[in-house]
């Protein structure tokens, strides 16, 4: 399937702004967030972290807690050692990695300041807490891993018995895997007479700071155990709950309610999931656990944390030959269910969308004693997309050229796609050209660099800078070849089902797991126009592995290029399936029979039958041909032939007061391509979003230790998550190169604006005080590092300060 | 999360409340609870007793009484911004209090408690030591008046006793002023990173009289006495002011912490002292 399938001839869903119709229920609350679930008997459990980054476990008296008021049961990890299994990576990225043993209930040792430590169940949550205060714990604090660059030279070890600190080494290589030259050649070549750039650049941590916080219930009364998890993975949780705790996966049902936002957060197996299980299965009553936003904020794992070093090589004229890049990313204490994988999905995008003669990518995934990294909304790839785009400002500075024209130089042009990269990846579909020009026009290009120049003429306070960002991505995760080739564990498909109901309406089951996307929506318009059936007459069913027994969840804007393929796929079988049928009752030959707009018609007359009483015809099955079976119901398992390739070109333009360092953003236009678009409104919700999420990475988010390994910036007073009231309004727009490798021509959007958002941002901003000598400034740039850049001062560093976080020292208010 | 477990007394009268303070030992009044509360849910205080003063009508809004204006403690910071005794007569007021936290949060939280609270990054403190206000306080000795440069004592701490009720804020009346609060941070909810409150009295492009305060520039709400000296006689012109403001850096305390360094924070003095002086005398 390389070619793109005409859709249906009347479209009147695919391209409509339909409002989402889960959203009533999402935005009241009025809905079944795990938290508001509560069943007969149900318990509470606490949990009592751990305050030291790294310590022995040297006594644990849960005497006290055990005696409080209406206390159930207490535990430590010790007394659930054999039952609460382990917390495992599923992409060991090498067959070497080390990896340490991750325990959901600490047995003798913490590696993490907030790692669960001992647990109290209680009859209410009040109580609960209550008693947790009461749980004694010793420890014997232990040196700890903190710095990133420091643990990568295993000065102090995160985990003593390991031996290292490094997970594993990762490379990629043009030379070595016949997609490019030799990159230490190409490097060579330019000292002598071309360009080499050469920058250190820091992805800061980030935490994903979904807006529902984690809950977890377990009733393991009844034949199945049943967890509700606030998670992202329903089916993958469940395949590791019986992979590690030995429970036959048959026994096993997940459920995944309404969630409330992920961003990469809820893509994981958690130690809370795992503790809860087995405290519920001790105990022999349903348990719940929910997490403060404390909790969340300093266990549920972290995002980004990495030092790029990158080499770009150039032609003098400023043709970009070869780019080498060494990253070191930091895991913290536990390597999660994707964990190194997510630096290593920048591998094919350091690259971009430009055309090199080598390349190389080195990676480090290290371990430090700090709350664990993983996925985190464009895991990989903002981080890979930041650095190039810095980049190829540099490399425009250095030759003296615009900076989109430099880039325009170097990328892919339209009429080379399909295209293999210097990464080996092959990019389907685009048009860079067309993109920026749109972007460039609703921008104000030229009026506002002239604006610049007159402000920079004038020596004026306020300095006005452009930021380009023209990004590509690779997503729609994944070929299941291509992750089996990378020790990925498990596949890339996805699978849905299509039940038409007796009444006419039409049930469907995604394996898909939204938890704010909008899927109910967009799926039911994709449905409803395969088969000519109202939108209002479809159902989306998700999230419950005993509906959906069959899925791979939602991340890496995979739900609709890969579960929407696999929605069109059963559809289009149950219009096969009810041909013969239909074909039967109208006294027609099947290949008389043509569907369209719902309708199977005999061609050449003015008979036939909605597909609605061909349905109704199947259940009560009063009269259907030999040899069919009463039932069109349909199921199919989509696996994608290749990655998505979406791309876009994002300009901003941000002021910065030359007095405070203060930076506001002027204007921020985006023109994205990613193919064809089923729902025009729940796109710009994504896009928006997103470049919220990737200005805040520029501008405001941090996660910042101090010293001793506790997370200061651990509440949302010091860890900067920014409103409405921060941002501007966007104007985006869209070109349209349909993806050559589904149906629909669609391409995934979920994570395009947080990649394409922070080098705009950071490019801007760069761009209005290059002239007073900065070329680059630590992210986020709070006002201080530009102020202190503006200074000579230089660009800042990583924050590791001991800083005091808002609401310490209130204790004594009064 | 959950705070611990505590008694709850909603008193009626002042009277009722004191007589409830003296009862415990480790008792707390809560007024909009907008500070108090996530203290308390963050488990940082647990407070046996909590003595809610919120349903006192007595200690909610704003009258005049000859000079001043008396603003009773458990006026919202939404009522500041918009009530028209305070717009006419302590515009300074009603500018801070328009730049606390979010609108909720100015529903719900009150003059009184963030003066109490005493927390160096409120922006009401410094407004009010700008405008020398004056604390009235009950206890069970009777009432007593702090002016506004003795009521703020330390980080959290103010002239306030254990048992100790703040029912009124006396605002010696600045009629005609300018005014303007000049709050510097980084996103729109959030305490100030450095701020200046600035009343002027100006005529003819000439500054007559300047009240600055500078908030969190050291453990209390600072006032910037050589700024305000500086100023008498200043043309409100960048220029005019530019000396002037330079000075407020000096003798402060500022922190340092994620948001800035205190040589930053007392450099940001400099210029939004300037600001806002510049802005509240209408140039
Ligand atoms: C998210 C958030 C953001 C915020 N941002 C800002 C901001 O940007 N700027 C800012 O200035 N403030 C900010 N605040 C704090 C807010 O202004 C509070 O309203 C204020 O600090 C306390 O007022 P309250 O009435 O809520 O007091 P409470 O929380 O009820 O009490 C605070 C303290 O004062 C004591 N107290 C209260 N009233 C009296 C009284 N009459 N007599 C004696 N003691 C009393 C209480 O015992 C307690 O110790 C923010 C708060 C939140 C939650």
């Amino acid at each position: 399937m390389t070619a793109v399938q005409d859709a249906p001839a009347a479209s009147p869903e695919i391209g409509r702004d339909r409002r989402r119709k889960e959203d009533q229920r999402l935005i009241t609350g009025r809905t079944r967030w795990t938290d508001n679930i509560s069943l007969p008997g149900m318990l509470h459990m606490a949990i009592v972290r751990s305050p030291h980054a790294h310590a022995r476990i040297t006594g644990i008296d849960l005497d006290a807690a055990d005696k409080a008021i209406n206390i159930y049961d207490v535990f430590d990890g010790k007394k659930l050692q054999d039952t609460m299994g382990v917390l495992v990576n599923a992409w060991p990225i090498t067959p070497e990695q080390q990896a340490p043993t991750h325990y959901p209930l600490a047995v003798d040792r913490v590696a993490f300041a907030g790692q669960p430590v001992a647990v109290v169940v209680a009859r209410s949550a009040a109580e609960a807490r209550d008693a947790a205060e009461l749980v004694d714990i010793e420890y014997d604090v232990l040196p700890a891993a903190l710095d990133l660059k420091e643990a990568a030279e295993d000065k102090v070890l995160a985990h003593p018995d390991l031996g290292t600190n490094k997970v594993a080494f990762w490379q990629l290589d043009s030379a070595g895997q016949g997609s490019g030259r030799a990159i230490d050649e190409v490097i060579a070549e330019a000292r002598d007479g071309g360009i080499v750039i050469e920058r250190e650049y820091r992805q800061q941590r980030l935490i994903p700071a979904f807006m529902e916080p984690r809950s977890v219930i377990v009733d393991p009364t009844g034949e199945q155990i049943t967890m509700w998890s606030a998670t992202q993975i329903p089916h993958i949780t469940r395949f590791l709950l019986a992979a590690t705790t030995g429970v036959p996966e048959s026994k096993i049902r997940v459920i995944a309610p309404d969630v409330g936002g992920g961003f990469g957060g809820k893509l994981q197996t958690t130690p809370e999931e795992w503790i809860t299980w087995a405290v519920a299965r001790w105990i022999g009553k349903p348990v719940k656990y929910t997490e403060t936003r404390s909790e969340s904020l300093v266990s549920a794992h972290h995002g980004r944390d990495q030092w790029q070093r990158l080499t770009l090589a150039a032609t003098k004229e400023g043709r970009v030959t070869g780019l080498k890049v060494d990253l070191l990313a930091d895991m913290g204490a536990y390597v999660g269910v994707v964990g190194g994988g997510v630096p290593v999905l920048g591998a094919w995008m350091f690259n971009a969308i430009y055309k090199w003669e080598a390349y190389q990518f080195n990676c480090t995934p290290v371990l430090t004693n700090k709350t664990w990294v993983d996925a985190y909304r464009g895991a990989g790839r903002p981080e890979a997309t930041y650095a190039v785009e810095r980049l190829m400002d540099e490399l425009a500075v250095e030759v003296g050229m615009d900076p989109l024209e430099i880039r325009e130089m170097n990328w892919i042009k339209h009429e080379e796609f399909p295209f293999t990269t210097v990464a080996g990846m092959t990019y389907d579909s685009g048009n860079y050209e067309a993109a920026t020009a749109k972007a460039k026009e609703m921008f104000g290009y030229d009026a506002l660099r002239a604006e610049q120049k007159e402000r920079r003429d004038r020596g004026d306070r306020v300095q006005l800078g452009i930021g380009i960002s023209t990004f590509t991505e690779m997503c729609g995760l994944a070929p299941s070849r291509v992750l089996g080739q990378l020790n990925y564990g498990a596949g890339g498909w996805e699978h849905a089902t299509v039940r038409m109901l007796p009444t006419g309406k039409v049930e469907v089951i995604t394996g898909a797991s939204a938890h704010g996307q909008g899927h109910e929506t967009a799926f039911s318009q994709i449905v409803a126009d395969r088969l000519g059936v109202p939108f209002e007459d479809v159902e989306i069913l998700h999230g419950d592995t005993q509906v959906s027994h069959k899925g791979l969840d939602t991340y890496g804007s995979r739900s609709l290029v890969v579960g929407g393929e696999a929605l069109v796929l059963a559809a289009d079988k149950v219009i096969e399936k009810a041909k013969p049928l239909a074909a039967h009752l109208l006294e027609a030959n099947v290949e008389d029979l043509e569907f369209g707009n719902g309708r199977y018609s005999v061609r050449g007359t003015d008979q036939g039958m909605g597909i609605a009483e061909v349905a109704l015809a199947t259940f009560a099955a009063h009269n259907y041909p030999e040899g069919m079976e009463p039932g069109i119901d349909a199921e199919s398992t989509y696996d994608p032939i290749n990655f998505s390739f979406p791309h876009g070109t994002h300009l901003c333009a941000a002021e910065v007061d030359t007095e405070t360092g203060q930076i506001t953003l002027r204007k921020y236009v985006c023109c994205d391509d990613i193919g064809n678009i089923i729902n025009p409104l729940i796109v710009s919700g994504q896009v928006h979003g997103g470049i919220v999420q990737g200005i805040a990475q520029a501008l405001w988010e941090e996660a910042v230790y101090d010293d001793s390994g506790t997370l200061v910036s651990g509440s949302f007073v010091d860890y900067l998550l920014p409103t409405a009231a921060d941002t501007i309004s966007f104007e985006i727009d869209h070109t349209t190169s349909p993806s050559t490798t589904n149906t629909l021509g669609t391409k995934g959007v979920g994570e395009a604006g947080t990649i394409a958002a922070t080098p705009a941002v950071v490019n801007a901003v760069v761009d209005a005080i290059r002239h007073l000598g900065v070329n680059d400034i630590v992210m986020p740039m709070t006002p201080e590092r530009v102020w202190t850049a503006l200074q000579g001062g230089g660009r800042g560093t990583a924050t590791v300060e001991a800083a005091e976080p808002h609401f310490e020292g209130q204790e004594d208010s009064r | 999360m959950i705070p611990a477990r505590f008694d709850y007394v909603a008193a009626a009268s002042v009277e009722e409340a004191l007589q409830a303070l003296s009862q415990s030992d480790d008792a707390k009044i809560i007024a909009g609870g907008q500070s108090l509360l996530p203290v308390l849910r963050l488990r940082l205080n647990a407070p046996e007793l909590l003595v809610d003063i919120g349903r006192i009508d007595s200690l909610r809004g704003v009258r005049e009484d000859g000079d001043a204006l008396v603003i009773g403690a458990l006026t919202t910071h939404s009522d500041i911004v918009t009530d028209d005794l305070v717009r006419r007569h302590a515009l300074l007021l009603s500018k801070a209090a328009a730049e606390v936290a979010d609108n909720q949060i100015r529903h719900r939280g009150t003059f009184g408690g963030s003066c109490a609270h005493a927390d160096p990054a409120g922006d009401m403190g410094s407004a009010a030591l700008a405008m020398d206000a004056e604390f009235v306080i009950a206890g069970a000795g009777g009432t007593r008046t702090v002016p506004a440069a003795d009521f703020f004592v330390d980080l959290f701490e103010t002239a306030l006793g254990e048992d100790e009720i703040l029912t009124e804020i006396r605002v010696p009346k600045k009629t005609g002023w300018g005014a303007h609060y000049e709050k510097f941070v980084r996103v729109a909810h959030q305490w100030p990173i450095v701020a200046v409150a600035a009343t002027v009295n100006a005529s003819g492009g000439t500054i007559n009289e300047a009240k600055v305060a500078l908030t969190n520039m050291g453990s209390t709400p600072l006032r910037a006495s050589a700024t305000e000296a500086a100023l008498s006689g200043a043309t409100a012109t960048e220029d005019g002011v530019r000396a002037a403001a330079d000075q407020a850096g000096e003798g402060t305390n500022p922190p340092s912490d994620l948001n800035g360094a205190a040589d930053y924070r007392r450099h940001l003095a400099t210029v939004l002292t300037r600001r806002a002086v510049l802005a509240a005398a209408g140039a």
